[in-house]
This record gives C-alpha cells, structure tokens and sequence, in this order.
C-alpha cells in the first residue's frame, strides 16, 4: 500500500493534524458549554451527552490501538476487546473497593458480590487494589502482561493472518466464559458496578464527569501522539516492512518477532487505558465486554475510518458509536442492518475507509 | 359366605399354595369362581377384607386378575356409588371412562369422581400387593412382563418371593429371565445361615450390575462375621466396581461422541469453505441457524407429522443455506478473494443481517421445534449403561452427512474441480474448469452442509436468532485444529474435542471444560500452526 507510506513524515500527517486541532477545541469548548452555559440554552451540552462523548473517546483510543497493530503491523485482532475488559476490570476492582462499607450489605472489607456469595475472605488478587497506584499500574500491567505471553507464544511459532485472527478470538471468548463464572470472582454475570466515587470526587457529579471527559480526551490525544510517533519511527517503518512481506524483512535481519511483540503489547497497553477510562464513565463492566462481537466491531471502526491512518480510526470510532447511538434509539431493529450493511459495503466499495475518500477528495481538489 | 369364615393365617397358607400351583402349571386349577368371589369381597371396600380378595383374586388364576389388582394397587379402582359395582376409572376425554373389571369390557363413563368413591388401601395391604402381582407377573406369558415381575421383586425380597422364584426357575424358559431370577435367588441366598451357600451365592452375583446386588454386597461387607466371605465379598464388590468404572467411561466416551459430532456437523461446511476454499466465513454460524429455522418452518407447515417434517426438512435446509450460501457468494466473497480479513468483516456484517433478518421476520424469541418419538427415549443396555436416542441418532447422521461429503469431494467431477482450483487456480483454468462456477458450488456446497447441520442442531439446543453465533468459534477451532484443508482432519479433531470435553466435564465443569480446552487449541496451534493434519506441498504455502 503506497500511500501509507506518505502517510508517514512525508505529508505530516495532516489528517491527524485536523484531528487534534478539533480535539482540543471540544475539549475546551464542552465544559464551558455544561458549566457555564444556562440549561435552557439550546448550546448547553448536557452531563448525559458529556459522558457520551466520554465514552466515544475511549472508544475512539481503542480503535487507535487496533489500527496499529491492524493497519501498522497487519495483525488483524479479533481480541483487543478483551484487553480493554482487562483495563476496565483493573479500574471496576478499584471502584468497588472505594464503595467500602456504602454496599448494600454494608461489608466494609467484601464488595457486594462476595457477601452475596457468601465469600468470608477477600481473594489474594484482590489485595491491592484499595490503593489507586496499584490499580493504575495494573491497568497497564495486565492486559499488557497478557498480550505479551500471548504474543511471544504465537509469534515465536509464526501464526500468521487469519490462523491469529481466529486465536485471538479464541482468547478473548474464553476469557468471557471463565469471567462468567462466578468462582472467578470478578462478580460472575453481574459484573462490577454501583460505583460511588473515583480518587475521592462523586462519580455522579458533574465536576467528575467533565473530569472524566477531559482525562478520556488526554489520553487519546496521548495515544494518538505515541502511536504516530511510533509508526514514523525507525520501528515503524519496520512494521510496515512486516506487514507487506514479512518473511523478506526477516530474510534482511530484522527481528520480525520482537517487533511484533513490542507494538502488540503496546497496542494492548493503550486497549487497557481506554478500559479504564470507560468503566467510571458507565458505571458498570461486566463479561459481555469480552464477548467476540465486540472485538470485531471494534475493528468495522477501522475499517470504515480508514486503516493505518490512525485518525481514521478514530473518525471511525465516533461515527460508528454515534450512528449506534442514533440508531438504537430511533429504530432499534435497524442497527444490527445497518452495522452488518456497513461491514460489507465498506469492505467491498471503501477499502480505505472513510480516510481514504476523504485523501482522494483532497488529492483531486 | 364360607370365604369369610377362612382363619387368615389359613388363607394365607392358601393364598400361598395357590400361587405356587398357577405358578407351576399356568391355567390349571383355576377356579373361575375364586375371581368372582374376590372381587365381591373387594367390592365391600373393608381393609379387613381386602386382603382375602386380593389373595383370592391372585390366586384365581384369572386373566383379568392383574388389571384388577394393577388397579387396585394404582388407585384406580372404585365403587360406582349408583349401583356399588367395582370400576376402574381412567381420565378420559370428559370425565373418567369406566370399565369392568369382572369382564374387561366398558362400564360407562362418569363425569366426575363425585360418582365414584375410591377403593383404598393401606401399606400392608401395599405389599401384599406388590407380591402378588409379582406372582401373577412371573407366570404370564409375555417374557417382559415375567422380566420386569422379576426385577420388582428383586427390590423388596421376602422368604415366599424367594419360594416363588425358586419354584418358577425350574419351567423358565426365556434365558433373559433366567438370568434374573438366579440372580434374585443368589440374594436371597446371601441371608443364609450357612456360609458355604453364601459363598455360593456370591461367586453366582460376580460382576452382577444391577443396584440391588450393590446394596446387599455392601450391607453383606458391613455386617458378615466369616472371614471366607468377606474376602469373597469384597472381591465380588472389586469386580463390580471395575465394571461400573469402565461403562462410565464408555458412557463419557458416548457422551464425548456425541457432542464431537455436533461439533463436526457445524464445522464440516467450513471444512469445505474455509478449509478447501481458503474463505473465511463468518456468516457459517448464521448459515446453520437458517437451516435450524427451516426444520421449524417445514415443521409448521405439516402440524402432526414432526418425523415427516424432519426428514424432509434436511433437503429443504440444505437447499436454503446453499442458496443463501451462493448469494453470499457471487454477491460478496468473490471481490475479495485473496483478501482474507475483508472477507472475514465482508460475512461478519453479513452474519449480522442475517440474524437481523430473522429476529424481524419471525422472531426474537426463540421458537419451538418438535422432536419426534424416535428421538426420545434411550437404549438401556444394561441396568448402568443406557444411550439415550437422540445422541446415537446425532452420531449416526453425522458419519453419515460426512460419508456424503467425503464421496463428493473424491468421487465426483465437481469434487474434482474443487480440489483442483485449490491447489491450483490457473492451472486448473488453463484446464477448461470453469472456476468462477466452481468457487459457487462449492460455497453452496459448504453453506448446504451448514444448513443440514442446521437441522440436526434444531433437534438438541435451542433454535433462536443467536443459534449460529454459539457455533461459530467452536467450528473454527475444530477445522484449524484439525488442519485446513483436510476433511479426515475436521473429522477427527471434532470428535476427539468433544471426547476430551466431556472427560474434564465431571472434575471442572462444563464451562471451564471448555476453556481448558479453548486454551489447549490456542496452545497446540503454537505448536503445530497447520494443525493436527497439514497439508503438504505447495497448497501449504498459500
């Protein structure tokens, strides 16, 4: 694919230029908007749609995640969103214990969940996640952690294309049964929910959902930024070797294996981010996160955005959630039409996405 | 009534007496009017009386003697509160149909069972019962019937059941029963005095399955003073114990069977599209539920003839599917050949509307697909071991949709064609094979399958919008796990997976069952990428 190659440094990424620029100014402008505008106002922008659009960033990070291995590195994941469970349980583990002893069954020491089950003893993997550090390191840790013993097994044994397409999804199938499970004890079918407050701030408050806004536009501005400095580096373009012939640039002495590994890690460290950020967001996490659908819709954002573009991903993200949104509420039998007519159509007619229209529009202008 | 002068323990000698005669010689020395006599004394509906009829009616030698002391024992046996005769009452369309017990034949109906007024009976009476139809059981004329007299006893043994049995054994002549009486006699014996013949008795029950040899070998274990046997006792027990162990490992391994050929049945039309065809279809899932919702549509357009309908249902499905399959094909997939991951979003999304389709058309909700009588019930092989229809049935079909599938792919031109457009699409074009064509049927070919599977899958789970979805991870690790490509492969794999499942079943439960065996795929793919059967030579490389 030629024209990922300019891309890169060549044209100085205009496209993701344009999407900070806008990034920045919703982020300023969508508190003022909440805070100081008067509620009658037709400009107001309300807690509700400040939390959406939260939560449209996250999504929009993850995608960011998936276009770099997908579109960087030719990985098509079908398990990210099992890394983006991981961060969001890591953050719903620390939610819970915040609760303290404000649960329903006022256990100061058990979440609910435990009590209900008649637990007596908080589990070892819970220790530590009272603490806010801890569970931010963890955050990070274990879905990157997981996706590097993944990555090392399945690269070092060369799984290539569709056959690690299919194990990812495996993967994140079965983390969903085992979080089913209630022995697990990560809340079973329920999930982890009826979070109180984050660091301390009420996560009812409009303060802390604006908070939240603001830290998901951060991160994925962050993100963004990691992701495009990564893909014009030397290790970027090293991927981009592997994905368009991978065996030639082992030949050459690159090793391939490493540098998969590396950015899949990396990939699933900015999944787990995103998780995190959405949990306080919705106020719930439960293993229908993991479910293999989601993973795949995940990368129909990147498709309709536009691979190995990253702010594709991105735009992809935003229309897709914002059309699901619409769409549910309007006329919820259309979704699932409408998704399922997207995947083909763009598949078929728009090989590069909406990015890609968009650079042919400009190229012609 | 002289009857009614009788000492009971007379009657009981009596009773006794007579049984052991109809036992011995069936028919002779029937007093037909003994029965009469009975049933009048029944009739008076006094538990003091009661047991005098029932030993004169189980002595009478009275063909319709068993339905009466059946019902009487069921319940279903009452006064006509109009004119006090003896009926037997069955729900019927309205009311209770009514029938003589004295002649067999139709007494009427009556509309509620304020007309009737029940003949009970207590615990004593219960027992007294039990043996004498057990008697009554022993020398009718139907084997089964003395079979399953036999076993009744067996469960509750008293010293005149043991008489009984000792005396029909000698004219048995059904093996079957034979068989069952010696063991009955064997238990018995096992409350012997005399060791000698408890040890006799034991090496006879050696290996014997049925429960109640069970209980007496623990009961003789836990309670006999002989050291002799004892030690032949517990060897007895150990003899019994393995060949409990090894059928319910046969048991596991049927159960194992069975779920492996579900599982091959939903990956073998992705053996052929995935694995032959390089496709990857997501939609394979979707392509299974239609074939699922065809059974039940078939099934609704014929109400009273289920078997009817799902045997015809199989063509219908696979004609379905392979159509949708062949839409799917020439639509979509066809633009995208070489383009793996487009194809697999292309029928993701299609898998979608596919679902969507149905969820709007017919419903959200699941629906109801009937299963026809022979499909239920079970094959009970011995008193541990029974395997149930539906599951031999399941593993029947499966061999069979593979033999199919495995003839068509090696004997036929179109077998041929498939395979050599896999291996080699210009060549086999420069040969004349019209590839295009042949990429259609063999899609129609795979989605046809899934749809027969389809209409196997409607007969075990639930048919719902989600049907396709619960199949389609599990369909994939089958065929990669296999090896793409290669029909023996997806056979093997499914059936050794489902083995496997149903072995950790019992000590992880079913949903860790499968993710062990979810993680052991993943794993075993680091090892053997192409899977447990690779293709060799240069298809491989593709």
């Amino acid at each position: 694919m030629r024209s990922d190659i300019q891309t890169g440094r060549l044209q100085l990424d205009r496209g993701g230029q344009i999407f900070l620029i806008l990034l920045a100014v919703t982020t300023l402008l969508v508190p003022i908007l909440n805070l100081a505008v008067p509620t009658d106002s037709p400009l107001h922008v309300s807690t509700f749609t400040v939390t959406l659009l939260g939560k449209y960033l996250t999504y929009a990070l993850l995608a960011v995640a998936v276009d770099l291995v997908w579109g960087y590195l030719g990985i098509l994941s079908l398990g990210h969103g099992a890394f983006f469970a991981l961060g969001g349980y890591a953050m719903g583990m620390y939610l819970m214990r915040q609760i303290g002893d404000r649960g329903v069954y006022g256990n100061p020491d058990l979440p609910d969940f435990m009590v209900f089950l008649n637990w007596h003893e908080l589990p070892w993997f819970w220790h530590g996640f009272d603490q806010f550090w801890f569970s931010a390191l963890m955050v990070v840790l274990v879905p990157g952690v997981l996706a590097f013993v993944f990555g090392w097994l399945t690269f070092r044994s060369r799984v290539t294309g569709v056959y690690l397409s299919i194990i990812t999804q495996a993967l994140t199938y079965a983390l969903m049964l085992a979080f089913f499970r209630n022995e697990m004890g990560f809340g079973g079918n329920n999930g982890l929910t009826d979070f109180k407050d984050l660091l301390g701030f009420d996560l009812q408050s409009d303060a802390t959902r604006i908070g939240l806004f603001i830290a998901s536009a951060l991160a994925l501005a962050g993100g963004y930024l990691a992701c495009r400095y990564l893909v014009n580096s030397k290790l970027g373009r090293v991927a981009v070797a592997i994905r368009d012939a991978e065996s030639r640039t082992r030949f050459i002495g690159y090793r391939v294996e490493q540098v998969k590994l590396w950015i899949f890690a990396f990939s699933a460290v900015l999944a787990g981010i995103a998780g995190a950020l959405y949990v306080p967001q919705v106020g719930i996490i439960n293993p229908g996160e993991f479910s293999p659908l989601n993973s795949i819709e995940i990368v129909v954002w990147v498709a309709i955005g536009g691979r190995a573009t990253l702010y594709g991903a991105v735009l992809g993200a935003l229309l897709v959630n914002y059309g699901k949104t619409y769409l549910t509420g309007v006329m919820p039998d259309a979704w699932l039409f409408a998704l399922g007519g997207l995947f083909v159509l763009v598949t078929l007619f728009l090989p590069q996405g909406i990015a890609g229209l968009l650079r042919r529009k400009g190229a012609a202008a | 009534m002289p009857v009614r002068c009788l000492s009971r323990t007379g009657l009981r000698a009596r009773l006794i007496a007579a049984l052991l005669l109809i036992a011995l010689m069936p028919g002779a020395f029937a007093d037909p009017g003994d029965f009469q006599q009975g049933a009048a004394l029944i009739a008076e509906n006094r538990f003091a009386n009661l047991e005098d009829g029932v030993a004169l009616v189980a002595a009478s030698g009275d063909p319709k003697a068993r339905q009466l002391l059946l019902a009487l024992q069921g319940s279903d046996l009452y006064l006509r509160k109009s004119d006090r005769t003896l009926v037997i009452a069955a729900k019927g369309a309205d009311g209770y149909d009514l029938t003589d017990p004295l002649t067999g034949e139709s007494a009427g109906t009556a509309a509620s069972k304020r007309e009737l007024k029940r003949i009970r009976i207590n615990n004593r009476l219960r027992s007294q019962l039990s043996a004498a139809i057990a008697g009554l059981d022993l020398s009718h004329q139907d084997p089964a019937v003395r079979l399953s007299g036999v076993n009744e006893m067996l469960a509750n043994l008293d010293d005149d059941g043991l008489k009984l049995l000792r005396e029909r054994i000698q004219v048995e002549t059904d093996t079957e029963v034979r068989e069952a009486m010696t063991t009955a006699i064997a238990l018995g014996d096992l409350d012997s005095a005399d060791p000698e013949v408890r040890l006799q008795s034991l090496d006879v029950l050696q290996g014997n399955l049925h429960p109640a040899v069970r209980g007496a070998i623990r009961r003789l274990i836990e309670t006999d003073a002989d050291p002799e046997v004892l030690k032949s006792a517990q060897r007895v027990q150990d003899s019994i114990e393995f060949k409990l162990e090894l059928y319910s490992l046969a048991e596991t391994l049927f159960f194992g069977l069975s779920l492996g050929s579900v599982l091959v049945l939903a990956a073998i039309g992705l053996a052929i599209t995935f694995g032959v065809m390089g496709v990857i279809n997501m939609a394979h899932g979707e392509l299974i539920m239609l074939g699922a919702y065809t059974t039940y549509l078939v099934q609704q357009l014929m109400p009273g003839h289920i078997g009817l309908a799902l045997l015809l249902a199989i063509p219908a499905a696979f004609m379905v599917s392979g159509a949708v399959g062949i839409l799917i094909e020439r639509g979509v997939i066809r633009f995208l050949y070489g383009r793996p991951l487009e194809t697999l979003l292309a029928t993701f999304g299609i898998s979608l509307i596919l679902q969507q389709l149905v969820r709007t058309l017919i419903s959200p909700q699941n629906v109801p697909v009937a299963n026809p009588d022979w499909m239920s019930g079970s094959w009970q092989i011995n008193s541990v071991l029974s395997l149930t229809m539906n599951r031999m049935v399941i593993i029947a079909f499966c061999l069979i949709v593979f033999s199919a599938l495995y003839l068509v792919m090696r004997k036929t031109a179109l077998g041929l064609q498939v395979r050599a457009v896999s291996q080699n699409r210009a060549m086999a074009r420069a040969m004349g094979v019209r590839s295009a064509r042949v990429d259609a049927l063999t899609f129609g070919l795979g989605s046809g399958i899934a749809g027969v599977a389809g209409v196997a899958l409607s007969q075990l789970t639930n048919v719902g919008p989600n049907l396709g979805q619960t199949y389609i991870i599990d369909s994939f690790m089958v065929v990669v796990f296999g090896g793409v490509g290669n029909l023996w492969g997806t056979l093997v794999a499914g059936m050794s997976l489902g083995v496997v499942n149903k072995i950790l079943e019992p000590w992880a439960g079913a949903v860790l069952a499968k993710i062990l065996v979810l993680v052991f795929i993943i794993l075993f793919i680091q090892k053997r990428p192409r899977g447990l059967f690779p293709q060799k030579g240069r298809a491989a490389e593709g």
